[in-house]
C-alpha cells in the first residue's frame, strides 16, 4: 500500500522535474501546481524562492545546493530531502527565477505556512498578506483566526482582516467596527486604507457618503499622522546623528594633526583609505570567520596607519615645520603617492569588505521606524574612540607631553620633553585615528583608492567649523554640521543640501575666523 | 675636419629620422585614451586592456593592410580638459590613425572640438544620453532608446509599476536621460507626483534620508520602482543601505543603468539579489562568441576571476568594425574609413549582428537582467530583434524633428527634418 505522504512526494518529484526545461514565462503555472502539493513542496519553494534551487546535471534531478567549503557544494535531494554527495559548481545548474516568480512564491509559502507550528513563521505568514488582501486571503485569515491562540499572530490576523472590511465591506457596523481595530496602528497599510476613506473626487466631495465612518476614520487618521511626524523628526535627528558621528570620525584624526599640532595634512584622507584596506586585508586573511574580522581590524589599522603617519611625519613634515605653505603641497603629493600606490597594488578596482551579518539589517521600532545596525554601531563607536582619545589627552603622560608642546614648544623643550619624539608620536596617533575611521567607513561606503579625497574636505570643514585646537570643538561641529545636512535634504535635495551648508560654513568662519570654540588665553597664540 | 664630423653626424641623424619614419609608415597606429588613474581609471582600466587585447588578436591574424597594428596608450588621469589635450597630442604627434577612448560624457564633450578640428576618429564606447552625432565620432554604446526607453517599458509592462523614482547622480548623463523619461512617462500618463526626481553628487555616501524617501513614497500601496542612473561608486552604499532598511526587490525594484558585472565584483552582492539592469550585453549570455570572448580575456589579463561588461562589448564591436573598414577602404584615410563604416556588420556577443547606421549608432539587442548572488547578471527580458540607435530622442521637443544621417545627400549630424536644414553645429 501506498501512504498519502508518497503519492505527494511522487507529484512534487514530477512536477520539479519539469522546472529546469521550463523558461520564465512558463515557470509560474509548475510552481502554482506545486502549491497544491502543500507542505510535501515547500522545503523546494523555499530553496527555490532563496535562489539554492539547482539541477544536478548528470541526472537532472533537482537538488538544493549551498556553497560549503571552497567550491564545493553541498547537495541535498529538494523532494525527499536525501544527503547527496557534495560537487563542483560545474555539475550543477541553477535554476533561475524572477521577481515576478518571488512575490508569487512569497505569497505561495506565506499561505502554505499559515498552518506552522512556529508563531514567529505564522506572523510573517500574516504580515506578508497584510499588503495584499483579496477575498481569497480575507477566507484563510478568518480561518485560519478560529484555531490561532498567539495573540500576536491573532492581532496582526485582526489587523489585516479590519484594513480589508475598512476598504470593501458595505456591513456599517463591521466597519466602524474595524476603525477601532486599527486606531493607532502604524502599518503603512493603515494610513493608505484611511487615506482612501477620506479621499474626494475630482470637484472636491467626499466620496466616503457614512459621516459617521468619516469622523471617526478622521480621528484615526490625524492620531496615526501625528505619531508618523513625530517618528519622522526622531528619524531626521538619528540621521543626522548619524552623519554626524561619521563626521567626527574622520575629522577626529585631523583635529590632532591639524587642530593640536597645527600640520596642514592633506594625506589625512589617504590614511584612512590606509585603514579601510586595513579592514579588507584582515578579512582576506581569516575567511573563515568575517563575523569578528572587522573588529581584529581596527587595532591592525591603528597600526599601520599611524606607522605611514609616523613615516610621513619623520621623512617630510618634521623638515618642513613652520612652513604650513609648503607642507600643504608636500603632503598633497604625499596623497597622490600613496593613492597611486594602492592603485599599482591592489588595482584601481574597489575591494569588497563583506559586511558580518551582526552590521546588517535594522532595528526595527515600529512598522515606520527603524535604526540600521551598521549607522547604530558607527554612532557608538564614534564616541567611544573620542571619549578614549580625550582620556589619553587628559589622564596620561603623553596627553601632557601633547599639550605642553603644543602649547609653548620652547618652554615644553627647555624642561626636558623630548619634543621631536612627541611631535612624531602626536602625528602617529592622530594617523591611526584616521585608520580606525576607514575601518568604519569600509562598512558605509566603497573601499577604492579614491575614498580618502571624498572625505578630505569633509574632516576639514568639521575641524576648522569646531574650532582648530579643540577637541570638543570637533565633537559639536560634527554632529551639528551632520544634523543641519539632513534636516536640508529632504527640502533641498542632497546637491543643494551640501552647497547650502558649505556656504553657512563660510559665513561663519568670515564672523569667527577661529570656529565654535576658539581657543583662549596663551595657547591661542 | 670638424666639417666632416658634423657631415657624417648629419647623415647619421637624417637616415635615423628616415629609418624611423618608414618604420612608422609600417605600422598602423592605434590611440587609447582611456583613464589609468582619477577617479575614472576603475571603469576606464578595463576598456584600455580589451583594445590592447584587440590590437595584439589582430596581430597574431597579420595586421591589417599588411601592416602590423601599433597601440598608443596615453592617461588623460580622469581629468577632462586633459582629454582634450591628450586627443591634440595623439593625432598631431603621435599621428594616430583611430582612437579608442573616453568613458564620462564630460570627457567626450572635451574631445570632441578637437577631434573635429583635426579631423581624427573616436570610437565611443558608452551607454550615453544621446542628443549628439559627430561626423568624427562612432558611439558603439547605448542610446537612450537602446537602454532606458525598453528599461522603463519592461517596469510598466512587466512589472506592473506605477510610481516612478528617477534617482541619478548630478551631471549630464542623468540629467538628460531623466528629462527624456520624465517627458516619456508623462506622454505615457503617469501622472506628476507619481514620478520623485532626485539628484545626489558624486561618490555620495550617506543615503539614508533618501532612501527612507523612496521607502515613504513606495509605501502607498501602488507599486513603486526606482529607475537609477547612479554613477558607479555611489551605487554600493546605495543599495547596501537598501538591504539594510529591507527593501527588497520584490518591494521596490531598482533598474540600474551604469551597473555592470565589473561594478559588482567589488561589491556584496547579497543584499541586492532581484534588482535589475538594464545593458546591450550580459557576460550570462550563452553564445558561441561569447564564451571565446570571456576564455580570451581571462588568459589576456592571466585572472580566471576578471568578469567582462558592456562597454568591453561595445569596444569589441567597435574595433572589429573599424578593421572591417580599413580593409574594405584599403586606407586608414579618415574621411574614407569614415564612409565605409557605415552599414558594416559584425556579430555582436549576444548572438546577433550588430550594424553600424548611418546616424553613427549601433543596432543592438537591449537585455534586462536580474542581480544574482554570484555577481553576474541573468537575463529575464530582451527584445526581439535589435534597435536601431537614436541618436536625437523622439520625446524631448527640442530635438523631436532632429536626425542625424552622414550619407549624402544628408551628410549631417543634426539635420531637422521639418525645416529640411543642417544647423551645422556638429556637436
Amino acid at each position: 500500500m501506498v501512504s498519502a505522504g508518497e503519492v505527494t512526494h511522487g507529484e512534487v518529484r514530477e512536477l520539479s522535474q519539469r522546472l529546469p526545461s521550463a523558461k520564465l514565462r512558463t515557470l509560474p503555472p509548475i510552481v502554482e501546481q506545486l502549491e497544491q502539493c502543500g507542505e510535501a513542496a515547500l522545503p523546494l519553494l523555499q530553496a527555490m524562492l532563496k535562489g539554492d534551487l539547482w539541477v544536478r546535471r548528470s541526472d537532472k534531478l533537482i537538488v538544493i545546493a549551498e556553497r560549503g567549503k571552497g567550491a564545493e557544494f553541498t547537495l541535498v535531494d529538494a523532494v525527499s530531502g536525501v544527503q547527496l554527495p557534495s560537487v563542483t559548481k560545474k555539475k550543477i545548474k541553477k535554476i533561475v527565477i524572477n521577481n515576478r516568480l518571488r512575490v508569487q512564491l512569497r505569497d505561495m509559502i506565506a499561505r502554505v505556512t499559515l498552518a506552522s507550528e512556529d508563531p514567529v513563521i505564522r506572523e510573517s505568514a500574516v504580515r506578508n498578506m497584510l499588503n495584499k488582501m483579496s477575498a481569497d486571503n480575507v477566507a484563510l485569515l478568518a480561518k485560519a483566526r478560529l484555531t490561532e491562540n498567539d495573540r500576536q499572530v491573532l492581532a496582526v490576523i485582526d489587523l489585516s482582516l479590519a484594513v480589508y472590511a475598512l476598504n470593501h465591506s458595505t456591513d456599517r457596523s463591521l466597519r466602524l467596527n474595524a476603525l477601532d481595530v486599527i486606531d493607532g496602528s502604524l502599518e503603512p497599510v493603515v494610513a493608505n486604507a484611511l487615506s482612501a476613506v477620506l479621499a474626494a473626487d475630482s470637484s472636491g466631495v467626499d466620496l466616503e457618503k457614512d459621516a459617521d465612518v468619516r469622523l471617526k476614520a478622521q480621528q484615526a487618521f490625524s492620531k496615526i499622522q501625528r505619531r508618523i511626524d513625530f517618528y519622522e523628526l526622531l528619524e531626521q535627528i538619528f540621521y543626522g546623528l548619524s552623519l554626524g558621528s561619521v563626521l567626527l570620525l574622520i575629522a577626529t584624526g585631523l583635529a590632532i594633526t591639524f587642530g593640536v599640532m597645527g600640520v596642514i595634512n592633506m594625506a589625512h584622507g589617504e590614511l584612512i583609505m590606509i585603514g579601510a584596506y586595513c579592514a579588507y586585508m584582515v578579512q582576506l586573511l581569516m575567511p573563515n570567520s568575517i563575523e569578528y574580522s572587522i573588529l581584529l581590524a581596527i587595532p591592525c589599522a591603528f597600526v599601520v596607519s599611524g606607522s605611514v603617519g609616523i613615516l610621513i611625519q619623520r621623512c617630510v613634515i618634521r623638515h618642513l615645520h613652520g612652513r604650513p605653505l609648503e607642507t600643504l603641497l608636500a603632503t598633497f603629493g604625499i596623497s597622490l603617492i600613496l593613492q597611486q600606490a594602492v592603485r599599482s597594488i591592489f588595482s584601481p578596482l574597489n575591494r569588497q569588505v563583506i559586511s558580518p551579518s551582526w552590521l546588517s539589517g535594522s532595528l526595527e521600532i515600529n512598522p515606520i521606524f527603524s535604526l540600521t545596525y551598521n549607522r547604530l554601531y558607527i554612532l557608538v563607536f564614534a564616541l567611544i574612540v573620542f571619549s578614549v582619545l580625550q582620556l589619553v589627552l587628559k589622564r596620561t603622560s603623553l596627553g601632557l607631553h601633547v599639550r605642553a608642546v603644543s602649547q609653548n614648544r620652547g618652554m615644553a623643550k627647555a624642561i626636558g620633553i623630548r619634543t621631536e619624539r612627541v611631535d612624531a608620536l602626536t602625528f602617529g596617533l592622530g594617523s591611526g585615528i584616521a585608520g580606525i575611521a576607514g575601518v568604519a567607513l569600509s562598512q558605509l561606503t566603497n573601499v577604492g583608492p579614491n575614498l580618502g579625497q571624498a572625505y578630505i574636505i569633509d574632516s576639514f570643514m568639521v575641524v576648522v567649523f569646531g574650532g582648530v585646537g579643540n577637541l570638543w570643538g570637533t565633537l559639536v561641529g560634527g554632529f551639528s554640521l551632520g544634523i543641519a545636512n539632513k534636516f536640508l535634504e529632504p527640502t533641498t535635495g542632497a546637491v543643494l543640501a551640501n552647497i547650502i551648508v558649505l556656504v553657512g560654513i563660510i559665513l561663519f568662519i568670515q564672523k569667527r575666523p577661529s570656529g565654535l570654540f576658539p581657543q583662549k588665553g596663551r595657547a591661542a597664540e | 675636419m670638424k666639417f666632416r664630423q658634423l657631415l657624417t653626424a648629419t647623415t647619421a641623424t637624417f637616415s635615423l629620422l628616415l629609418s624611423l619614419s618608414t618604420l612608422a609608415a609600417d605600422t598602423i597606429k592605434v590611440g587609447v585614451l582611456h583613464s589609468l588613474s582619477g577617479t575614472m581609471a576603475i571603469s576606464e582600466t578595463t576598456l584600455k586592456d580589451t583594445v590592447l587585447m584587440m590590437v595584439e588578436e589582430q596581430n597574431k591574424k597579420g595586421g591589417l593592410l599588411g601592416k602590423k597594428l601599433e597601440a598608443v596608450v596615453v592617461d588623460p588621469a580622469s581629468n577632462w580638459p586633459l582629454f582634450a589635450e591628450k586627443t591634440r597630442e595623439l593625432i598631431t604627434k603621435e599621428k594616430v590613425d583611430v582612437i579608442f577612448g573616453c568613458w564620462t560624457s564630460v570627457s567626450r564633450k572635451s574631445v570632441l572640438p578637437v577631434i573635429e578640428e583635426l579631423n581624427g576618429l573616436l570610437f565611443y564606447p558608452v551607454q550615453y544620453e544621446g542628443e549628439e552625432s559627430s561626423k568624427n565620432v562612432f558611439y558603439t554604446g547605448a542610446a537612450p532608446n537602446q537602454q532606458a526607453i525598453p528599461a522603463v517599458d519592461y517596469f510598466a509592462n512587466e512589472m506592473g509599476v506605477e510610481r516612478w523614482v528617477l534617482a541619478g547622480t548630478d551631471y549630464v548623463y542623468p540629467r538628460t536621460t531623466n528629462k527624456i523619461l520624465e517627458a516619456y512617462l508623462r506622454a505615457n500618463g503617469v501622472a506628476k507626483e507619481d514620478i520623485m526626481i532626485s539628484y545626489t553628487p558624486f561618490g555620495h555616501s550617506d543615503w539614508q534620508g533618501i532612501v527612507a524617501d523612496i521607502k515613504k513614497f513606495g509605501s502607498t500601496g501602488k507599486k513603486t520602482g526606482v529607475v537609477s542612473t547612479i554613477n558607479g561608486d555611489a551605487n554600493v552604499p546605495f543599495y547596501k543601505e537598501l538591504g539594510n532598511q529591507g527593501i527588497s526587490a520584490e518591494d521596490i525594484p531598482v533598474v540600474a543603468f551604469s551597473v555592470g558585472e565589473e561594478e559588482l565584483s567589488g561589491l556584496d552582492t547579497k543584499p541586492l539579489v532581484g534588482h535589475l539592469a538594464a545593458w546591450n550585453y550580459f557576460q550570462s549570455v550563452e553564445s558561441d562568441e561569447n564564451t571565446a570572448f570571456i576564455s580570451k580575456w581571462k588568459k589576456f589579463i592571466k585572472d580566471s576571476k576578471r568578469v567582462t561588461n558592456d562597454p568591453m562589448e561595445a569596444t569589441y564591436i567597435g574595433f572589429n568594425m573599424w578593421a572591417q573598414a580599413v580593409e574594405k577602404a584599403g586606407t586608414t584615410d579618415v574621411d574614407s574609413v569614415e564612409q565605409a563604416m557605415i552599414g558594416i556588420t559584425t556579430p555582436n556577443l549576444t548572438g546577433g549582428i550588430a550594424v553600424m547606421n548611418a546616424n553613427h549608432h549601433l543596432s543592438k539587442p537591449v537585455l534586462i537582467g536580474e542581480i544574482q548572488a554570484d555577481g553576474q547578471i541573468e537575463t529575464v527580458w530582451e527584445t526581439f530583434g535589435t534597435v536601431i540607435g537614436d541618436a536625437w530622442s523622439d520625446f524631448l521637443p527640442s530635438s523631436k524633428s532632429l536626425i542625424a544621417d552622414w550619407t549624402a545627400p544628408v551628410s549631417c549630424g543634426n539635420f531637422n527634418t521639418e525645416t529640411a536644414k543642417c544647423s551645422g553645429q556638429n556637436f
